[in-house]
């Protein structure tokens, strides 16, 4: 087994301040093999994977590389020796091209004074054309996010690594690119290339991976042929408690009604493109799909009044509200949470208490017109025990918080204000399985108790999962609604990748239904 | 597929880059232009080679800390003790020739402070860990007080400069006085360095996305260091030039100059967050604000409102921007 391992990590240990990111772990990457590196968010995993890239040095324990110690102090050194690291968050220079980023290494490490653009082009077009035909003379600002991803991905291409470490890389790719991508995973490891891969979608490891280890709070606990294992197995090693349970209980077919909580008619919010028209039941959850960039965020910030509509209606309760600002929405009891937390949900640099209370603040303001601190406090404490969020204590620095945890507060911040409807873009994105759970059975017991509550999600298993019913969004368009019993991986992805267009009749038809 | 590809790839380099950056230049040259047109018909002074030839040399001087500005704004920084360090290495050149030095060698050392002012900069900045602006606020207030110090308060007095050091800053080619030569040479040299030299690429990267850069293995720290140290040796250049011109060395010269210089650079396009900017689009900068100064003096404007105009151009040049990009994303 050691005769086939290229990379042997033995015994790290890492702190930062007083926390302990890794005990004494170890790792073992074969040659040619796909490794899947599982764990919840503060597991461990992207400091280990930032150790082996030379971004972060350990405190402890010993790197081998091809049967040789090595000590990797920078990254540049890392790419020397052939390890590239595909970051989860991604870092490009957004002024600069797409053939710029891509060979930013080698740029760095060019003798010559002079640039050869043509050059830079034509060698960045060829890693560029593995994934998809972007243009690399573009700047990086003008892509979509998935593309991007896509470039951060062609970047590590580029180094010509022996070891090739994706921190989940489908985070922000849609269903047909993530696809593209495992082919190319797949080419790369006949290649003889080593490939690390974190994700915490388990039918992508299952699908694609060789091997699976496992870490919890910062330590080993197994490693597994993924042949050997069954996705519950190793949820249940990266919890260390059973979940029997990955999706809540679904809104019972007796309990369903058609009374509307939040009607939309005839909202029209992209230029070209004619109005939308759907209703939130009482009681349900309602899952909107589609690819990225297909219109889903841009539908739901229309109708909470974050982006101007050029028509159309909304009725809360069958009560018509005007809604012409955010304000406006939050007013009538209709809250919004964006899909990129930390640069639009979350103020990271404040405590849990002030992120908690920013969506009402008149709310927590004594007459003279000075912050109740006290309420602020009684609030805070109250939302954050009620969802089970996992801190320091309210006063705690949102930053500090794992993923999970944040989305928790931005989450309880909705609830400050009672709403009636909360719309959530990607509610569990970047989000360990465990808060992933807890964040599903929130929801589901907002809907039990009357709150309508709509996701927006990429991912298919959990829109399936969670959702009573699915709206598909195609090109601005609803092109499709399935019911609880019409969920498919499938059924969804044809309608959102426009090869099927339910005619406006059935759905009707269903709708009455 | 790869037709697609084909069909974008000529015209390789910078497409888009370019197509931006040449936007913004080409806006500003247009309006430079259509001021100029006006002003002919209101003043028959303006489209003479005297009136000219007195705009390029008042913005030629500062056009070489505009340089060195602009790169520090690409890299994410800002400088405002330039103002200072133009004063600084007057004073000291000025000084140390009245010590009875060579005026060259004395030059030498008044440009080789300057960049150790950038140096200690650069040492806050990238080791202790401060930010630039408060950096070079500590700096331009220390700077000052140092050539206060140095004269005394009072002007140095530099008449006895030989006449083969005068001629930098009043001789002339002909027509052409050396200061604009010098001028068009540096900015010729660093906007060449600037779109094409591997090492001020680093500089748009750093400025860019500094953690990116990083990963790529850029030393980022570097990068700001040196580049903090090239503008102020370039405000060290201008100062000895400026000696050079007026046969003096005053403790106050160059108060304000700094907000002038950033006004300029980010009316060419240079961005306040890093990553972008170019040294002929701050050059136009630096000439538009000229051909307003010298239209407003031909029309009679009072000076009390030159400077709240100059205000009113660099905050519309700026919205300008803001909306272009803001329509483009």
């Amino acid at each position: 087994m050691t005769a086939a391992a290229i990379l042997e990590i033995r015994d790290i240990s890492k702190s930062f301040g007083a926390i302990k990111a890794l005990t004494g772990v170890g790792f073992t990457l074969r040659r040619g093999e796909i490794h899947a590196l599982c764990g919840e968010n503060g597991a461990g995993k992207s400091t280990l994977m930032n150790i082996i890239a030379g971004i972060v040095q350990p405190d402890e324990g010993t790197i081998r590389l091809e049967g040789k110690d090595v000590t990797i102090a920078s990254p540049s050194a890392a790419q020397r020796l052939g390890i590239g690291l595909v970051h989860q968050e991604i870092a490009l220079c957004q002024d600069a091209t797409v053939a710029e980023n891509i060979l930013m290494a080698a740029i760095n490490n060019r003798r010559a004074p002079l640039m050869n653009f043509r050059r830079l082009n034509s060698d960045a077009q060829k890693i560029m054309n593995l994934l998809a035909p972007i243009p690399v003379d573009t700047p990086v600002a003008d892509l979509s996010i998935s593309n991007q991803q896509l470039v951060e991905i062609a970047k590590a291409l580029a180094l010509e690594c022996r070891v090739l470490m994706l921190d989940e890389p489908t985070a922000a790719l849609t269903e047909t690119e993530a696809r593209r991508l495992f082919a190319i995973v797949r080419d790369l490891k006949a290649r003889g290339i080593s490939i690390v891969y974190i994700s915490h979608r388990m039918a992508e490891i299952f699908n694609l991976c060789d091997r699976v280890t496992v870490f919890r709070d910062g330590r080993y606990v197994a490693t597994d042929l993924i042949a050997s294992v069954t996705p519950s197995d190793v949820v249940r090693k990266m919890v260390g408690r059973e979940i029997t349970q990955l999706y809540p209980q679904k809104l019972s077919p007796e309990r369903r009604t058609d009374r509307p909580v939040l009607s939309v008619a005839d909202l029209a919010y992209r230029e070209g493109c004619d109005g939308v028209s759907f209703a939130l039941r009482a009681g349900e959850i309602l899952g909107i799909g589609g690819l990225i960039g297909a219109g889903r965020s841009e539908m739901v910030q229309t109708v909470c009044g974050l982006r101007p509509k050029l028509s159309g209606s909304v009725e809360l309760n069958g009560e018509p509200v005007s809604i012409r600002t955010y304000s406006d929405a939050v007013r009538a009891g209709l809250v919004y949470l964006s899909e990129d937390r930390k640069a639009s949900g979350l103020f990271l640099d404040l405590s849990v208490a002030s992120n908690i209370s920013a969506l009402d603040l008149r709310k927590l303001t004594t007459p003279l017109g000075l912050l109740d601190r006290r309420a602020e406090a009684r609030q805070a404490t109250d939302l954050v025990e009620r969802h089970g969020v996992r801190m320091g204590g309210i006063e705690a620095q949102v930053s500090t918080l794992s993923g999970g945890n944040q989305q928790k507060v931005a989450i309880a911040r909705l609830l400050s204000v009672g709403p009636k409807v909360v719309i959530l873009d990607e509610p569990t994105r970047g989000v360990d399985v465990g808060a992933k759970v807890d964040i599903h059975r929130l929801l589901r017991d907002l809907a039990d108790r009357g709150v309508g509550v709509i996701v927006i999600s990429s991912e298919l298993p959990e829109l399936i999962g969670l959702s009573d019913r699915v709206l598909v969004i195609h090109e601005g368009a609803v092109v499709g609604e399935l019911g609880a019993d019409e969920l498919t991986e499938e059924a969804i992805m044809l309608l959102a990748s426009g090869v099927r267009r339910q005619s406006s009749n059935a759905r009707q038809a269903q709708n009455v239904a | 597929m790869d037709a697609e590809i084909k069909a974008s790839a000529p015209g390789l380099g910078r497409r888009n880059g370019l197509r931006l950056g040449s936007m913004r230049e080409a806006g500003l040259i247009a309006i430079m232009l259509a001021l100029c047109i006006a002003m002919t018909f209101a003043s028959p002074h303006f489209l003479t080679w005297g009136n000219f030839r007195a705009m390029l040399m008042s913005f030629s001087i500062e056009g070489i800390v505009v340089v060195g500005m602009t790169i520090l704004l690409i890299v994410g920084g800002i400088d405002l003790s330039v103002g200072s360090v133009v004063c600084f290495s007057m004073v000291v050149s000025g000084a140390l020739f009245l010590m009875g030095l060579d005026p060259w060698t004395a030059s030498l050392i008044g440009i080789g402070a300057s960049a150790l002012v950038g140096a200690a900069m650069g040492f806050f900045v990238t080791v202790i860990g401060l930010n630039h602006f408060i950096t070079s606020l500590a700096a331009m207030v220390i700077v000052r007080g140092l050539c206060l110090v140095i004269t005394k308060g009072t002007p140095l007095s530099l008449f006895t400069l030989p006449p083969g050091f005068k001629a930098i800053g009043q001789g002339s080619f002909g027509n052409v006085p050396y200061v604009i030569v010098i001028f068009v040479v540096v900015v010729a040299i660093f906007d060449f360095l600037l779109r094409r030299a591997t090492a001020f690429r680093k500089v748009f990267y750093t400025g860019s996305n500094e953690k990116a850069a990083q990963f790529s293995g850029i030393k980022t720290k570097q990068v700001k260091f040196w580049v903090t140290v090239l503008c102020s040796t370039l405000a060290g250049f201008a100062g000895v030039i400026y000696m050079s011109r007026f046969g003096a060395a005053t403790p106050t010269f160059g108060a304000g100059m700094e907000l002038n210089i950033i006004a300029a650079a980010v009316i060419g396009g240079a961005s306040l967050n890093g990553g972008s900017g170019t040294i002929f689009g701050a050059i136009l900068g630096m000439a538009l604000l000229s051909v307003v100064t010298s239209s407003l003096i031909l029309l009679d404007v009072s000076v009390y409102w030159q400077d709240m105009i100059k205000g009113c151009i660099l905050l519309a040049a700026v919205s300008i921007d803001h909306f272009l990009h803001s329509r483009k994303s």
